[in-house]
């Protein structure tokens, strides 16, 4: 059988421009949330999300070129670049049909969409930019980190909201593994901090307002926990077969073992224990574990009170007596939760915490929750030895995502 | 048309209901009524009347009778934040 490693990581995100300060800030306990500056937002009830500071796009970009180019692509080039450049890869002319790309976005060109129908509707305009199409399509990050790299093997996009991208790395993994593919970029990119997608979330009334403290408003697992916050970015990793890799004697930062997928089949908007605790089998059974050798899990703990208490009872239904010894955190109470970036960005956190030893704590965290009775890692870094860990995504409309990675070594 | 009427109506079109199982008594639960047709309910309500009805607020309405007695304090422009305490640890409107 293939098997499947990580030679290769990139983050971009609130917490950090690239990985190395991005798990710096995670394990300081440094939250990116702040107050939205990329638009007015003095009007929305809710005005704090976690921002990527002074992003300019000319610093990566030539103008030409951020012309076809919606925030979400950029984003998604970014991390790709790092993934590349992290990997010291070198694709060969002939190697290319087996090099491929799947990107997840929840939300795609989002903030084109919204300059785009406030031109046709608020400014009465009867013709839209010609670059809008390639702008909005989910599609179009893949496209793009196949440019760049001349990828030209299987190349495709998931969208499965909040379990965009780790649906994208665990297809990604499949693909190499079943030998359809030798290499692969796989994460996720959204940039869904516009007025008009603010707006909807604001209506789902699951968002937390901060009330004037922007740092401490993503409380997951704790009792006085108020919602999630919205976070942007982007998070890519360089998936290669084992003896591609170690032919190139590449540095491998962990195995990719499992990946489990299910959903629940019940409600749009709220979560199973069932479904969830499904994916997570599926995972362990592909990697060949048991439930009590897995030494952390990346939670996908967005902060919500349905959310966190339904994963705290997935994971007591999966793990039973070793629930209460793994280690649990959610790394979104500082980065945010990065909609289709997010699972990437969490499994780099997750390889990162597995590789040094270190797990990044659940930030915010001040009272126990009689529903969330698990080992949160609360507020302190914690070191220990990890030799398997998860890393959870859970989405709108019951579509489950979770990964496994093992260390190297 | 009282508030209370005009709540039960409201419930009733949003939910697709027989306008007579709405009643003042009636719990979200015995209606069908879960999380997110309650936002949705508030969201009818907001655009009828006008108000904004607070997260905090919203997370306490699990019966017409709770929607009616919240509703007629945020349109008489009363202190809600004894509501908005009493819904600490409540249920939110959805998940994820």
């Amino acid at each position: 059988m293939r098997r499947v490693v990580i030679t290769g990581m990139g983050v971009f995100s609130s917490t950090g421009k690239n990985r190395d300060p991005f798990f710096q800030s995670l394990v300081q306990g440094r939250s990116g949330v702040r107050t939205i500056s990329q638009f007015d937002s003095s009007s929305l009830s809710i005005k704090i999300a976690a921002e990527i500071a002074d992003y300019n796009p000319e610093d990566y970009f030539p103008s030409k070129r951020l012309d076809v180019l919606d925030k979400f692509a950029q984003f998604a080039l970014i991390a790709a670049r790092e993934a590349m450049a992290s990997s010291g890869i070198a694709i060969r002319e002939e190697e290319r049909p087996r090099f491929g790309v799947v990107m997840g976005s929840g939300m795609g060109g989002a903030g084109s969409y919204d300059a785009g129908y406030h031109n046709l509707y608020a400014k009465q305009a009867t013709r839209l930019h010609p670059f809008t199409i390639p702008r909005i399509m989910h599609n179009a990050a893949t496209s793009h980190i196949c440019m760049e790299f001349g990828a030209q093997g299987p190349a495709l996009a998931t969208a499965t909201a909040c379990s965009s991208s780790g649906h994208a790395i665990g297809e990604a993994f499949h693909l190499i593994k079943f030998g359809l593919a030798d290499v692969m970029l796989a994460g996720g990119a959204d940039a869904p901090i516009t007025y008009g997608v603010m707006r909807c979330w604001e209506a789902v009334r699951v968002l937390s307002s901060g009330n004037g403290n922007p740092a401490t408003a993503c409380r997951p697992f704790s009792a006085d926990r108020r919602g999630m916050v919205i976070g942007e970015g982007s998070g890519v990793l360089l998936l290669e077969e084992l003896d591609h890799a170690t032919r190139r004697g590449a540095k491998i930062y962990a195995e990719l073992a499992g990946f489990g997928m299910s959903s629940d089949a019940s409600h749009i908007t709220q979560p199973t224990v069932d479904g969830p605790a499904r994916a997570i089998r599926m995972a362990l059974d592909e990697a060949g574990h048991r439930p009590e050798e897995v030494d952390y899990i990346n939670a996908h703990g967005t902060g919500t009170r349905l959310n966190d208490s339904t994963e705290t009872q997935v994971i007591k239904a999966v793990f039973k007596d070793h629930a209460r010894k793994v280690a649990i955190s959610s790394t979104k109470s500082m980065h945010g939760h990065m909609m289709g970036a997010t699972g990437a960005a969490e499994l780099v956190a997750t390889v990162m915490a597995l590789e040094r030893g270190v797990i990044p704590p659940t930030a915010n965290y001040t009272q126990p929750d009689p529903e969330c009775d698990l080992d949160y890692v609360p507020n302190q870094a914690r070191e220990k030895p990890i030799r398997v860990a998860l890393s959870n995504s859970f989405a709108f409309g019951g579509l489950n995502a979770v990964l496994l990675v093992r260390r190297w070594g | 048309m009282d508030a209370g009427e005009k709540v039960m109506e409201i419930i009733a079109r949003e939910q697709h209901l027989d306008p007579s199982k709405v009643t003042m008594d009636a719990t979200f639960a015995e209606l069908g009524i879960d999380s997110l047709d309650g936002v949705n309910i508030l969201f009818a309500l907001e655009e009828e009347f006008k108000i904004d009805i607070p997260d905090a607020v919203a997370q306490n309405m699990k019966s017409v009778r709770q929607v009616v007695d919240s509703l007629t304090r945020v349109l008489e422009g009363k202190d809600v934040s004894d509501l908005a305490a009493m819904a600490k640890g409540g249920t939110p409107a959805v998940s994820n």
